[in-house]
């Protein structure tokens, strides 16, 4: 305790330390006045006197030292005197100072911001208990790997598997929630009684669904979001019991989830409600499982178990489950594995840029060391020792990297706010970890602890630099006059080098960034199909109980199409079921009527569309015709297919005029195939276009509705006059998801993904660029000016100017060939690691390599031109003087 | 026999025995005192006084105030605090105790063997 006061009182009394010290001058003048009184009464000489005093006190100075030295901690004494010198060091040479910190800010920023995503999506654990034994289950068919699963084969997979301890379900289509304006769309998901429990996730207010509370018969209750809690109720307690309408449906209110939860599969979902279909049609799907594997069990025996299941229901089930699989991928796989090399790539890049950072202030600080070897080596002469000189270098460098990683750290958080604008704000609610409340990037304690080690490494990396470019010998040897030429030297050795690394880097970030941006290019020159220009997009979603019948559907139909049309500015308008440039999903299966069945199961995209759906997407019809509005219900069914599914199933015939049938179907619903369109994308651009079925809404309706319409005037302006005639036909009607077909495909997955990807590593490739020929115009300045002399007597024994540029030149050349080498190699390495994010372009895409080697090598060429200019109109006369 | 040089450890203790028997003093005076107590064997370098009473103060055992010496000279004076009353009180019984251990060692007694 005494000790502690006593440290404690130290470590103040560093702050008050003048006044301390002139307080004990009086102290001891007063000490030894009394003393040279009571000498002079014991009848000295007054100089013998005060000589008598002074020496049994022991020297004033000494007794101040010793004095001092208690009084304060000497190791703070010194290092706050080191403090001092590198402040004074800095502000006496700003514009090294400024341009270390800028160029370290950048560096320490962009790597940082990146940082804060990656912890956000693939290092903070998920909220739930044991994330990594959870697992979600899909069905696999020949069009993927992921579909759902039916209610009936979920049950029996719940029976019969032998590798989870419990297995669940979820479904997130949204809910039309009943407020007193009209029926809104709002997120939410359907999930069995167990669901949570799985989780391992508990509500932090009322209770969990109950074993039973699924079933068809039971009461309808819904747990809200934690989200929905607050901004429908105002975090009132008294909501449980409450009730609210979701489809048509009163639910009672049970219970909150916690705030930080989040389950990213089904979100964004403010109300979740239990699954009370238990439809028992196997060919009916819209369930993923969600299960825990029991103790010991791995994902691979889980896949393998849930397989062999899998094809029992088959062998059972041949009509309903004739070319079903199971898949089963960890749940955090399922969240964050499309995102994950993508935050990979964005991590090295920015990882790239800082080493280019902390390169370009390390040669930045040997060159100052160079011009600072005269002051060290007078330091030394006067006393100094080598450690406490050495001692300066590491507080400079740590200095530095504290001084870079605090604006670095302000720099981070606001590139962080600029990043997360780059997601498509309905992609971001699919991302509840990057923004969820007590979720997120930010500057959480990982962030900073990461930031913290970068700093570190990087106050090291400087602290070292110059420590180890000053031998022992030139130390001292500094002082003489010939010290110059040898000095140099061991600069030009580690900083040219450091200069090729750099040009390096930049190379494979240059590299990476064409490619991206060539990928990125080539996703928006795939041809939808379609023209996008001018079309806007409405998604609807109909009260089952008022649009259950075939005629009820129709009616709809025909009220909202000429609805449509009336607004002023729209010149067609058109249904589907489903939008193009979507997942791909809804499909169906069908056979080749007149054909042996072969043994696979057909399954292909299907739609229901209205007759002037592919004139008003401006479709192209290859062969045959279109729907006529006079085919529905009364007259022979009809389909229109597109070219990838004639080149499937019929290469080499004419498929017009041919018949096909849904699986199973009786023979009376055969369609005859009247036209072939060319391929709309009805799944993400990036897969390939997929075979897919158009048949007549008339003719088949369905409850999914989705409005297509082409405009004369901008389509943006339209869309709220859309939604506004949907609800003028029924307030029940949820309308949502009004997008220009333009902002569908521009914020479609792929697209945002490649986008953001391109921009931000070719923001990191520019910077790269531009420090790194920043550094070498720095190395070959720096050069020319250590050897104005030598070039000099050059000139003065009658070398010509060429001769002069050729020499600086060459030696930038060699540095410019020996980093693009290395680099456009490393580039192809780095680039091969990323091909899953490339689309239509080869990881060694000459176009890209050439390119980025001329814009390099024209740019370093730039940068050496300069100085070596300066070498060759170097006056001889002058530069023989200047020694 | 010769002067002795303050052993290591026992300065402290003699500064606040000092303090404890005079009252207020200044440092000339404590280093006077500690040699005249000790019949002069004892040589005090009065600098390395200084450092010993800073640091009792920095650990509570004394204050200091500037004042008015005798000779109406302006001086600091220290004084023992309340701790360093209970702190004289167990150095001088820690040291008691060490003395007479040591003393078994150096003049064995009748009770020895």
């Amino acid at each position: 305790m005494r000790k502690l006061r006593a440290w404690l009182l130290r470590l103040w009394s560093f702050s008050s330390h003048d006044l301390q010290d002139q307080e004990f001058a009086e102290e001891i003048e007063s000490h030894l006045q009394m003393h040279i009184e009571d000498n002079l009464r014991a009848g000295m000489d007054p100089k013998q006197a005060r000589r008598e005093a002074l020496l049994k006190l022991g020297g004033v100075e000494s007794t101040t030292q010793a004095y001092r030295d208690e009084s304060t901690l000497p190791f703070i004494e010194t290092l706050s005197q080191d403090l001092r010198y590198t402040i004074r060091q800095l502000r006496k040479n700003p514009g090294f100072a400024v341009t270390a910190i800028l160029v370290l800010t950048l560096g320490i920023g962009a790597t940082v911001a990146i940082f804060s995503f990656v912890d956000a999506a693939l290092i903070k654990p998920l909220p739930y208990r044991d994330p990594s034994r959870l697992a979600v289950i899909f069905t696999s068919i020949p069009l993927g790997p992921r579909f759902h699963l039916s209610f009936p084969d979920y049950y029996d997979f719940k029976k019969q598997n032998k590798v989870f301890s419990s297995f669940e379900v979820y479904d997130s289509n949204g809910f039309g929630l009943s407020t007193p304006v009209g029926t809104e769309q709002a997120p939410g998901a359907r999930v069995s009684a167990g669901f949570f429990r799985t989780l391992g996730v508990a509500p932090i207010l009322g209770r969990d669904f109950v074993d039973g509370e699924d079933k068809p018969s039971a009461p309808r209750t819904v747990l809200l979001s934690y989200a929905a809690w607050q901004k429908r109720y105002g975090g009132r307690a008294e909501v449980l019991g409450q009730t609210v309408t979701l489809d048509d449906h009163p639910n009672t209110i049970v219970g909150v989830l916690p705030r930080d939860f989040h389950f990213a599969p089904a979100e964004p979902a403010e109300f979740w409600t239990a699954e009370h279909d238990e439809s028992p049609c196997r060919g009916c799907h819209w369930l993923f499982g969600l299960a825990r594997l029991r103790d010991g069990v791995t994902i691979q025996m889980a896949a393998a178990d849930m397989s062999s299941l899998a094809r029992q229901l088959e062998i059972q089930y041949p009509d309903s489950n004739h070319g079903d699989g199971s898949t089963v991928v960890g749940l955090t796989e399922v969240i964050v594995g499309d995102i994950r090399p993508i935050l990979l790539v964005l991590l090295w890049g920015a990882g790239l840029l800082l080493l280019i950072a902390i390169v370009n202030v390390a040669s930045l600080l040997l060159v100052r060391t160079e011009s600072r070897k005269r002051e060290i080596a007078v330091r030394g002469a006067l006393g100094a020792s080598r450690r406490r000189l050495l001692r300066q270098f590491v507080t400079e460098g740590l200095v530095l990297a504290a001084g870079a990683s605090l604006t670095g750290l302000a720099a981070a958080s606001a590139a962080m706010h600029l990043l997360i604008g780059l997601i498509p704000a309905d992609a971001l609610a699919g991302m509840p970890y990057l923004h969820g409340p007590g979720q997120g990037f930010g500057l959480s304690p990982q962030v900073l602890e990461f930031t913290l080690a970068i700093s570190l490494l990087s106050g090291v990396i400087f602290s070292l630099t110059p420590v180890v470019s000053i031998s022992r010998e030139e130390m001292r040897a500094g002082l003489t006059e010939g010290s110059r030429a040898a000095s140099g030297t061991v600069w030009r050795r580690l900083g040219a080098n450091l200069v090729a690394v750099e040009l390096a880097t930049a190379v494979v970030l240059l590299v990476g960034a064409g490619l991206l941006c060539k990928s990125f290019y080539r996703l928006l020159q795939v041809d939808p199909g379609l023209e996008p220009d001018h079309l806007a997009t409405l998604v609807l979603s109909v009260p089952r109980a008022d649009y259950s019948k075939d005629p009820q559907m129709i009616a709809l139909e025909q009220r909202i199409l000429p609805g449509l049309r009336a607004l002023p500015g729209v010149t067609s308008a058109a249904l589907t079921n489903k939008l193009p440039v979507g997942d791909g999903d809804f499909t169906t299966s069908f056979v080749i009527v007149g054909r042996p069945r072969r043994d696979e199961h057909n399954e292909v995209p299907y739609r229901l569309v209205s007759t002037d759906y592919f004139k008003t997407l401006q479709a192209r019809l290859l062969e045959g015709r279109y729907f006529t509005a006079a085919e529905d219900e009364t007259k022979p069914h009809v389909a229109i297919i597109n070219r990838a599914l004639a080149r499937q199933y019929f290469p080499g015939e004419d498929p017009v005029g041919m018949r096909i049938n849904y699986e199973d179907a009786p023979p009376e619903s055969a369609m005859q195939v009247i036209g072939m369109i060319d391929d709309i994308r009805e799944g993400p651009l990036d897969t390939t276009a997929r075979a897919a079925i158009y048949v007549p809404f008339d003719q088949h309706p369905m409850p999914y509705f989705s409005i297509v319409a082409r405009t004369s005037v901008e389509p943006q302006a339209l869309l709220p006059a859309l939604t506004a005639t949907i609800h003028q036909i029924d307030p029940g009607i949820a309308a949502y998801g009004a997008a220009t077909m333009d902002q569908r495909i521009h914020d479609s997955p792929p697209a945002y993904l490649h986008r953001a990807s391109a921009s931000l590593v070719a923001g990191f490739a520019g910077l790269a660029l531009l420090l790194s020929v920043v550094g070498l115009y720095g190395v070959i300045a720096y050069s020319v000016s250590q050897r104005t002399r030598e070039i000099g007597v050059r000139m003065a024994l009658g070398a010509q100017r060429g001769s002069v540029y050729r020499l600086i030149l060459w030696q930038a050349a060699r540095l410019i060939t020996v980093g693009i080498v290395v680099g456009l190699a490393g580039s192809m390495a780095a680039a091969s690691l990323m091909r899953n994010l490339l689309f239509g372009t080869q990881a060694w895409d000459a176009f890209t390599l050439a390119a980025v080697g001329v814009v390099l090598g024209l740019s370093a060429f730039v940068a050496t031109y300069i100085p070596a200019r300066r070498a060759a109109s170097v006056n001889p006369l002058n530069a023989l003087r200047a020694e | 026999m010769g002067k002795n040089d303050v052993w290591q450890g026992t300065l402290a203790l003699m500064i606040l025995k000092t303090l404890e028997s005079m009252g207020e003093l200044h440092g000339y005076g404590i280093a006077r005192r500690i040699e005249q107590t000790s019949g002069d064997r004892l040589i005090v370098q009065y600098g390395t006084l200084y450092p010993a009473l800073l640091r009792l103060e920095q650990e509570g055992y004394i204050v200091s105030e500037w004042g008015v010496s005798n000779n109406n000279r302006r001086a600091r004076f220290y004084k023992l605090t309340r701790a360093g009353r209970r702190q004289v009180e167990k150095e001088t019984e820690r040291w008691e105790k060490a003395a007479e251990i040591l003393a078994r060692f150096v003049s064995p007694g009748e009770e020895s063997l």
